[in-house]
């Protein structure tokens, strides 16, 4: 499942309604991304974070597509949010249950790497010097390239 | 068509959207963006560097070769740095 949403989540309920009472699923591995107080030896008061509305869904829609095809998975959700946040705020939660572990660990982390470098995403910094968009890391290419080329067990 | 602009692409166009109906040598994406350079200095600063500039068409990621046609709708925006 997918969501873009202003709003806050709450991991536990999240994970409830994902794979609560399912038994099938033997594990749940979970990523949270969350605002940093720092950006370039720089304070962060705020960050403002855009999409593409449209865009956005479909191409998350694909990308919990394509773990499905890599991995056997239960149930995947992937909730992103937008507007301005705050340091310590969640911006992100991927979620993969499985029956096994190791299916689980490794689909949140396609999930993630390849939501980084594939979905219409940009944040803005708020810091003292101004405000500044966020310049793709290439560390963040590097993970999602590296699924193209590994296979799934 | 209709052009959509996203992050530090749009604050240097100064819109968000817009719709246009370029002449008839614009045939694919590359000479839409060379067309829409020559609109205004916002607009030539903000798509002067093709490396930095990913384009959608129909919302689908597409390279400079792709074609544009009347009623597509094109985005313009920097790598994407979500998550």
């Amino acid at each position: 499942m997918i969501r873009i949403q202003r709003e806050d989540f709450d991991v536990g309920a999240e994970l409830e309604a994902l794979a609560g009472g399912n038994p099938k699923v033997g594990g749940v591995a979970v990523f949270v991304g969350l605002v940093r107080d720092v950006a370039g030896g720089e304070a962060v008061r705020a960050i403002t974070l855009e999409h593409y509305p449209g865009m956005t869904e479909k191409k998350l829609a694909e990308i919990e597509a394509e773990a499905h095809r890599r991995w056997p998975l239960e149930a995947t959700l992937v909730v992103h949010r937008y507007g301005e946040l705050k340091p310590t705020d969640r911006i992100v939660l991927v979620a993969a249950a499985s029956a096994h572990r190791d299916a689980a660990f490794e689909a949140c982390r396609f999930l993630i790497d390849w939501l980084k470098t594939k979905a219409p995403f940009w944040k803005l910094e708020d810091k003292a010097s101004g405000a500044q968009w966020v310049e793709t890391r290439e560390s963040d290419d590097a993970a999602a390239t590296a699924w193209t080329k590994k296979k799934s067990r | 068509m209709k052009i959509l602009y996203f992050a530090w692409i749009r604050t240097k166009t100064g819109i968000a959207a817009e719709e246009v109906s370029p002449p008839t040598d614009v045939t694919d994406v590359a000479s839409l963006i060379d067309w829409l350079k020559g609109r205004g200095a916002g607009f030539a600063e903000a798509l002067k560097n093709p490396n930095a500039v990913r384009v959608a068409v129909n919302q689908e990621y597409v390279k400079g070769d792709h074609p544009v046609r009347a009623g597509d709708e094109i985005a313009l925006f920097p790598p994407v740095t979500g998550g």
